[in-house]
């Protein structure tokens, strides 16, 4: 299964990872590669077969009840932000 | 390089050895960090070492010992993999992105074995987010195998291995997706185990692939590891896929005998892809069982070859996933002056990011996108069906599995960055317990060319007493695992 | 040509838990920015989602109130997008194995016909955070306390036809929700919004237009006015010749209009997943019939009795049911009135609401408490004042606070019933008024209610109508 320059710039795109020029045919290889490799499930005898979410069968989420159990450590939590402003975490403009 | 003496070989000696007074945790404590410091720019095995703290904890260790509280393990000291979340210490799991991120909270295991008296000597080198066999990818640089430091130790967990071999910790935390814990311990020549998946808490464990990762230990032995498992293991509310059921003593059962215990020969671990000489220690460890009364049978576990086509669907797809929260908005490396949201995003994580973990990220968002999650993601999920049902059959004829746990010794450095399908067969053998949750160890059984090799068990759910046991026996009557590399003797 | 309007609505309820889905965090309104947002909220590093069970036993209220299929197995899903006021740069939700099932609920129009609408299922997802814009030039702010508070999505079918089809359909939903005890209905502060899928096709085509989806309405009339404007853009649009675009518009309501979303400017690619961190919620019968068991009175079972016990009109059940608060103040009335039914109704859908809307109160804060009420109106029942004079006494009541007994009292308003003094009465304002008299005994039948007035206004409005009319037509006939 072989990828081409769009496929890599789409995915970039949703993923959200800048890529540069000399990059891009760098992945386009090496992720052609890995799907040429990844074709072979192909073969696989998966009729009627369910797929396999976690690995270990039978178990249910467990529910917790509702407390608050939380209490405000906002100045710890924002020690490692990037930009805060009044609290808020600052980022360019976000345009609806 | 000459390092100061190591001052016991294992932490069961360690353990006997605080309790009967020959050392404090104090003086434990600086030899191993002097240990450290003297083989960081050889081996490179650490980001972060905490002198300080873990000298003010070794002291707290001495006066809890000197008053009567404590237990068997207060005062001991560990390094943990970078990739557990340590409060008030940086944790950066290898990555550009986190390289300034301290943590505002302990990983419960990290508390568990805090809690258990263990003195954190500090975080351990890993492959980029725990993406990687050979801890080649790190943004830290790689480690070297103490064996011959030309070498790669084995990854993601490399430095935990590396640590461990050359005795500059005593034991070490580690995590294993894919094969992280059991590949580097095989090629460093050290034990590893990488318990049933929801046996050990993934609170705090920075996640790559939900379904597959698992928290575990690299050790000299054994019976390091079963001292070591109790206080990491266990219920932990905060992770709803923690199972909840009894943690058993693991050390009560470590020398029970072998008698009538089949191990299974997974037909296909020994295929064309298993260096030669590799295959011949593993035979030759066969018999050591033997001897002790276990006995051997061939099975065969037929879709097993598909385990690393499988492994690069479903866990590429999670961690895409799990890693989009790395984005320069609450914590991580933000790029300089962004244009806009698109740009903040692209960039931060253009530049945080290296190449092995966007390669990643990237296979994971086309196997999700629209038109390929049927073919792709379900189908590697339908196989990862066929993989347990394989393993549970072969659990219905025997109680462990035996096998090889890396298809060659240690590579050179810089070897297989070029293709990565040749990097990710070196998990070709680890691979299936991870997708079929299962346990999995990996002892050192000889040696190829100077260079460790490691045998794999892989035990049913919820077996991990069983696989120590019969891992410890076999260590009664070896001795590589107690084998160091003369530069670090 | 002929245009009929498809219409469909995403309802998302904030469900009235006191902590998060999936975390312990606090979920009231309000607090400083980022004070009720914990590591998990905030997508740290290796933290884990925990599901609330409050949040499931809600929606599984809900799912049984609309008659739904409960799943016994569901599973929650993984919704990849980036965005700021999305942490994790995903959205835990539910895709292909929702809680909550198909079902439906029957919505009484404003012309008084019932339509039954389709709920092609509901589900429970976590609610984002929120972007400031103000105060910060060329940058937004990122409050993070919103995310993970609970939601359950309710997805209608494409069943409604009209704007205002589709507001009788939000306020039952709106009615229902608060019913249950599951969501505060407060939309002002978010706790209720809509998203409408809005699409028009000739009248007789069966296939769908394509839609446009208007995002986070956030009141009934934004939402009536939203979907009249994009039906009249749409076929505007197609009658000169365009084509409707697939996508994602947001209402203004100063303009009146509805404009396109400029972030969104390529569909989505969402790749659902089920999110591995969380393992199938499972639900046996037990847990279910637990659920159902602990279920109030729904609207339209309470409206259906309030016709049979009360014998009012299906519209006035539907009014004094529209909360269950409104019902019990109601039934409190009625039960110490002893009677009176449609007296009691008329008072509480009227004056009382009247006086209600007037201050901006809900009937919780009423100044008339349902006691107080009672009282008044069985004065009315038992003659002591008419009608007339009870609404003087009510607003008396209202400003007072007093009881209708002290009010009536102080201003001696008991209504006189006295044959005699009303007798009276009618003969002094016959003889003021011979003109009249004779006109009226000519055949001028008119000039009764001239009469009636002048007696009223002798009597200070307090002579018993019905007696008055009784002795009047006597007297007046000679």
């Amino acid at each position: 299964m072989s990828l081409n320059r769009a496929d890599i710039e789409n995915i970039a795109r949703l993923a959200r990872l800048e890529l540069t020029e000399t990059e891009i045919p760098v992945y386009v290889d090496s992720l052609s590669r890995i799907f040429a490799f990844v074709g072979e499930l192909d073969r696989a005898p998966t009729a009627g077969i369910a797929p396999m979410a976690h690995p270990l069968p039978g178990l249910a989420q467990r529910l917790r009840p509702d407390e608050v159990a939380e209490s405000d450590h906002r100045e710890l939590y924002q020690r490692n932000a990037p930009q805060v402003e009044a609290g808020l975490y600052v980022v360019p403009k976000v345009i609806e | 390089m000459s390092l100061p003496a190591a001052p016991a070989a294992t932490v069961a000696e360690l353990v006997r050895g605080l309790a009967a007074k020959r050392y404090s945790s104090v003086e434990l404590t600086r030899a191993y960090l002097d240990r450290v410091a003297a083989a960081q720019p050889g081996l490179n095995a650490f980001i972060t070492v905490t002198g300080e703290a873990a000298l003010a904890a070794a002291a707290r260790a001495d006066e809890a010992r000197a008053a009567g509280r404590g237990g068997p393990l207060t005062g001991v000291p560990l390094a943990h993999k970078d990739i557990f979340c340590t409060e008030g210490v940086l944790t950066t799991c290898g990555s550009k992105m986190l390289a300034n991120f301290v943590s505002p909270y302990d990983a419960t295991v990290v508390a568990g074995l805090r809690q258990a008296g263990t003195v954190m000597l500090g975080k351990l080198n890993m492959d980029e987010f725990a993406m990687g066999s050979s801890n080649e990818t790190s943004f830290f640089g790689p480690v070297r195998n103490p064996w011959d430091t030309a070498r790669v130790p084995g990854g993601s967990s490399g430095g935990s291995a590396a640590a461990v071999a050359a005795r500059i910790a005593p034991a070490a935390t580690a995590t294993d997706t894919g094969g992280s814990i059991r590949q580097p311990a095989a090629l460093c020549g050290v034990t590893g185990i990488k318990p049933t998946y929801g046996r050990v808490s993934r609170y705090g464990m920075i996640a790559f692939a939900s379904s597959l990762d698992q928290g575990g230990l690299i050790t000299v032995s054994a019976e390091d590891a079963a001292l070591l498992l109790g206080p990491m293991s266990g219920f932990d509310p905060r992770d709803s896929t923690s199972v909840d059921s009894p943690v058993p003593d693991y050390t009560a059962t470590l020398t029970d005998s072998l008698d009538g215990l089949t191990i299974g020969l997974v037909k296909e671990f020994f295929d064309d892809g298993l260096d030669a000489d590799c295959g011949a220690r593993i035979r030759e460890a066969i018999s050591v069982f033997e001897k002790q009364g276990a006995r051997v049978r061939e099975v065969s576990c037929p879709n097993l070859p598909l385990s690393v086509p499988t492994y690069y669907v479903v866990a590429p797809a999670e961690c895409s996933s799990n890693l989009a929260r790395f984005d320069g908005v609450r914590f991580g490396h933000r790029c300089e002056s962004p244009k806009n949201l698109t740009d903040l995003y692209s960039r931060s994580r253009g530049e945080g990011f290296g190449a092995e973990v966007k390669r990643r990220i990237m296979t994971g968002t086309y196997v999700l996108s629209a038109g390929y999650y049927d073919a792709y993601y379900l189908k590697a999920q339908r196989v990862r069906q066929l993989i347990s049902a394989d393993f549970a059959r072969a659990f219905s004829e025997c109680d462990l599995l035996l096998g090889p746990t890396s298809p060659t010794p240690a590579f050179r450095i810089g070897d297989k960055c070029d293709d990565p399908i040749t990097m990710y067969l070196n998990d070709i053998y680890t691979i299936g317990a991870n997708l079929a949750g299962l346990p999995g160890m990996s002892l050192p059984c000889g040696f190829v060319g100077g260079l460790p090799v490691g045998l794999q068990l892989i035990g049913p759910h919820f077996s991990e007493a069983r696989m120590l046991n019969a891992a410890h026996r076999y260590q009664m009557e070896t001795d590589w695992h107690l084998q160091v590399p003369a530069a670090f003797a | 040509m002929e245009w009929e309007t498809v219409i469909g609505l995403e309802i998302h309820a904030q469900l009235a838990t006191r902590s998060k889905i999936f975390s312990g965090s606090a979920t009231a309104y309000g607090a400083e920015p980022n004070t009720q947002a914990n590591l998990v909220d905030l997508g740290y590093p290796g933290v884990l989602p925990v599901l609330n069970g409050e949040a499931v036993r809600m929606a599984v209220r809900f799912g049984l109130a609309i008659g739904a299929r409960i799943a016994p197995h569901s599973v929650f899903a993984r919704k990849n997008y980036f965005y700021p006021d999305l942490p994790k740069g995903y959205q835990i939700s539910q895709y292909e194995l929702p809680i909550v099932a198909e079902g439906a609920l029957d919505v009484l129009l404003d012309d008084g016909s019932r339509k039954r609408v389709g709920i092609t299922r509901a589900h429970l997802e976590e609610d984002a955070g929120k972007s400031m814009h103000e105060g910060l030039p060329g940058a937004s702010g990122i409050d993070l306390n919103r995310a993970g508070t609970p939601l359950i999505e309710i997805v209608s079918e494409p069943d409604l036809r009209s704007a205002k089809e589709a507001v009788a359909y939000m306020k039952k939903i709106h009615t229902l929700v608060r019913y249950l005890d599951i969501c505060d209905g407060n939309m002002q502060e978010g706790s209720f919004r809509c998203d409408a899928n809005v699409s028009v096709r000739p009248k007789g085509q069966e296939k769908f237009g394509t839609r446009a989806e208007i995002k986070n309405l956030n009141s009934f009339r934004f939402v009536e006015k939203a979907i009249n404007y994009e039906i009249e853009r749409q076929i505007e649009l197609i009658e000169s010749g365009g084509k409707v675009v697939q996508e994602t518009r947001l209402y203004d309501p100063d303009k009146g209009e509805t404009r396109s979303m400029r972030s969104k400017e390529e569909a989505n690619d969402y790749r659902y997943f089920p999110d591995p961190d969380l393992l199938p919620v499972v639900l046996d019968a037990a847990f279910i019939d637990g659920v159902r068991a602990s279920l109030p009175e729904l609207p339209d079972e309470k409206a259906a009795r309030f016709v049979r016990e009360y014998g009012l009109s299906e519209y006035d059940a539907g009014v004094l049911t529209a909360s269950r608060e409104l019902a019990a103040y109601y039934e409190a009335v009625v039960r110490q009135v002893g009677g009176e039914a449609k007296l009691c109704a008329n008072w509480v859908m009227g004056d009382l609401a009247a006086f209600l809307n007037k201050d901006g109160l809900e009937i919780a804060a009423s100044r008339v408490d349902a006691s107080g009420l009672a009282g008044l109106v069985g004065r009315i029942a038992d003659a002591t004042i008419s009608g007339k004079i009870a609404k003087d006494v009510f607003e008396a009541m209202w400003s007072s606070g007093e009881s209708a007994d002290a009010i009536i009292e102080q201003k001696g308003l008991r209504q006189i019933t006295d044959t005699g003094a009303i007798e009276k009465a009618i003969e002094e304002v016959m003889a003021r008024n011979p003109g009249q008299l004779a006109d009226y005994r000519s055949g001028k039948d008119k000039l009764f209610g001239f009469f009636v007035g002048q007696v009223m206004k002798a009597t200070g409005g307090k002579a018993n109508p019905a007696q008055l009319n009784e002795l009047l037509k006597k007297k007046l006939a000679g």
